[in-house]
């Protein structure tokens, strides 16, 4: 959009004078207890200028805690918080060159839509408050309505008034807490694309608290899974796919079949893993532990189901057979539940591909997949940590 | 005397509009019923109830009185002409005014801060202040009057305006709390958090953010605070010494025979009240129209 260009060009408003790229955010050994429960227990990372940064974990995790510390509203019982190389970790909210947008998005109900958006301006004392206003308004798609109250908004659109009001003021860095939270589902896809536009053109850094794992994946250059007030897992999207390294993660993070199984081999960066008297083989650099017990891991839709008379392909693992409990059909794609003896139910989801004979209810089926997708986990891990109901829609 | 019957008003023109019902009921019986004639029927015996006496002070406003205003001598405008005309009534009128005023203003300030600390911050001592604040509410008035003229006196302080401004803030506060607490308890914390991420100062998110959303419980809570002051006789009595408010006048005139100015200017501050409230839901009508 054309208008964005004047949003950038205009000198920030931000207190310390920050440039328009956002600035690194670094979080170095941060905790924060409520009394005996510890919300953030000794986190550290650095969020690079410009990135799009997802912190992705269940409620109570304290993905909103770490924000609202950066934002300035809580203060960490220890640590440091840095942006753009100074320390702010002392200063206090109004100080930092930092904007939320809030998960119930806070618009100020006695202001116009306008006066909102402007509210940080007039505070600067920036020049041209409503005009710049205005232009955030356009980006958002907004100004039609500058003269409205919030109460008088949709949903959506006070969302985007709510990011407009924490953009226009070119902050170092874009906090989002839980932002599409309150959004119908429909709406929410829309804004998650909308958003990533809008911080590809700003190119501000953001960073942005949600629970739903597709979101964080479609939005982010980088997730940081957290559980219990830690950071399991930081990494792209797809790496955190393809190879989690906590139980939490292969679950929270898509769904995993995860076997547990004894390291009895090492042969040419290759394990053998005995899983129920089974030989699984794991690549070594796709595994957490190397030795004595470990889990297997493996995503469903890289399972393959291999009918009676059928064949695995050679130097596949396999196990099975098990007896097919569950067929749902989802029009792109089957996911069949199989019972395998001394193993479990494990899913299984298989693309719609034209020609394919469909597996029945009660077959017995073996369950192949290649080396190179399978991964190792450690051993002494819960196999459920961070499995989300399969009933569950956001799952 | 205003203060109440005012209130009583009021609620009977806001209602007016969410009176008219749904325009067409579903299910019409062919015959009259007593159920459906039951409600207006006793909703206009409350509302005679309500407003007679008010009726009857602004009709004695325009009797032609003698020494006493208690009977019906004929109409006349003279009293409406000359409001001040019975000696002492416009002072003790502007008295009250005074007070009122003064007492409005500090006890809606205090309380407003009182208000705003026992909800927003947790203290020691807090769940104390929050009792103690009701005491003076449900304290006897006569109880109450009595104390501080003791309390006044022991501190050797003579009656007059001061003292009973003092006594008027007194129990103002506890009023003026109550009525912002719940104001203040229905705003949304974030909104404060959302002021400071954008870069406002304490100081300037109160004044930018918090107080104008405060104004609509503020607003009432003043004019219940002065309406208050302005109706108080009991505690006025024991704590103003030589000083007369109106209330004061009309009381001690009774004796001697109510001056028809009296009803004059009670029907005026009635009148005025209900000015206001009209206005306000004007305003607010034509505001709603507009957007």
């Amino acid at each position: 959009m054309s208008l964005s260009a004047s949003t950038r060009a205009v000198p920030s408003g931000s207190p310390d004078g920050e440039t328009s790229s956002g600035a690194d955010l670094t979080l170095e050994r941060i905790t924060k207890d409520f009394g005996s429960f510890v919300a953030v227990d000794d986190l550290s990372l650095t969020v690079p200028s410009g990135s799009f940064f997802a912190l992705l974990g269940p409620s109570g995790c304290g993905k909103t805690t770490t924000l609202r510390m950066v934002a300035g509203l809580e203060r960490p019982s220890s640590g440091r918080i840095l942006i753009g190389g100074q320390d702010v970790t002392s200063t206090r909210a109004h100080q930092r060159p930092v904007n939320t947008v809030f998960q119930s998005y806070a618009l100020f109900p006695h202001l116009t839509v306008i006066e909102n958006v402007a509210f940080g301006l007039r505070r600067t004392r920036a020049a041209n408050p409503l005009g710049r206003a205005g232009d955030a308004l356009d980006l958002v798609e907004l100004r039609h309505l500058a003269d409205r109250r919030p109460s008088q908004l949709s949903g959506g659109q006070q969302q985007r008034v709510a990011l407009a009001r924490a953009m226009v003021n070119n902050p170092a860095v874009l906090l989002l807490d839980e932002p599409l939270g309150a959004l119908d589902l429909k709406l929410r896809r829309q804004m998650q694309v909308e958003l990533k536009r809008i911080q590809t053109e700003v190119g501000l850094t953001f960073v942005h608290v949600t629970h739903d794992q597709e979101e964080a994946m479609t939005m982010a250059d980088t997730v940081a899974v957290m559980n219990a007030g830690r950071i399991e897992q930081l990494g792209a999207p797809a790496d955190l796919y393809e190879l989690p390294r906590t139980a939490f993660v292969a679950n929270f993070l898509g769904q995993s079949n995860l076997l547990g199984g004894t390291v009895v081999e090492t042969v040419d960066g290759i394990m053998g893993v005995d899983v129920a008297g089974r030989r699984i083989r794991v690549p070594v650099d796709r595994a957490v532990s190397t030795s004595g017990d470990v889990l297997v891991g493996v995503r469903p839709e890289k399972l393959r189901l291999v009918r009676e008379g059928e064949e695995p392909a050679p130097g596949t693992n396999w196990v099975g057979p098990g007896a097919v409990t569950d067929v749902s059909f989802s029009g792109v794609s089957t996911q069949y539940q199989v019972m395998v003896p001394g193993l479990g139910t494990l899913s299984v989801f298989s693309q719609n591909v034209a020609g394919r004979g469909e597996v029945r209810l009660g077959e017995q089926v073996r369950l192949a997949c290649d080396v190179d997708f399978t991964f190792g986990l450690d051993g002494a891990e819960d196999a459920t940590s961070g499995a989300v109901d399969l009933d569950d829609p956001g799952a | 005397m205003s203060g109440t019957t005012a209130t009583a008003v009021t609620t009977g023109v806001t209602r007016r509009p969410g009176a008219v019902g749904p325009s067409d009921p579903p299910r019409r019986r062919p015959s009259w019923r007593l159920g459906d004639a039951i409600v207006p029927i006793f909703a206009g015996l409350a509302f005679l109830y309500l407003l007679v006496p008010i009726a009857y002070t602004v009709a004695f406003s325009f009797n032609q009185a003698g020494r006493t205003n208690l009977v019906w001598r004929g109409f006349t405008l003279d009293n409406w002409r000359n409001p001040c005309g019975a000696p002492q009534v416009c002072e003790a009128l502007v008295n009250s005014l005074k007070v009122g005023g003064i007492a409005t203003v500090v006890s809606t300030a205090l309380g407003t801060l009182i208000a705003l600390a026992l909800v927003r911050y947790r203290f020691r001592g807090r769940a104390a202040a929050n009792l103690l604040i009701f005491l003076p509410m449900s304290t006897p008035e006569v109880v109450l009057g009595a104390a501080l003229l003791a309390q006044f006196l022991s501190l050797r302080v003579n009656p007059g305006f001061t003292t009973v401004v003092v006594a008027h803030i007194m129990f103002c506060i506890s009023f003026v709390v109550v009525t912002v607490k719940a104001r203040v308890a229905s705003l949304d914390p974030r909104l404060e958090e959302a002021a400071a991420d954008l870069y406002a100062s304490s100081w300037q998110a109160f004044w930018r953010v918090t107080f104008p959303l405060l104004i609509p419980g503020i607003a009432a809570a003043a004019l219940l605070a002065f309406s208050l002051s302005f109706d108080d006789f009991i505690i006025t009595n024991f704590n103003s010494g030589n000083f007369t408010t109106f209330p004061k006048f009309v009381y001690v005139s009774a004796t001697r025979g109510i001056p028809a100015q009296a009803n004059v200017i009670g029907s005026a501050m009635f009148a005025l009240a209900l000015l206001l409230v009209v206005a306000v839901q004007v305003v607010s009508v034509a505001r709603r129209r507009r957007t």
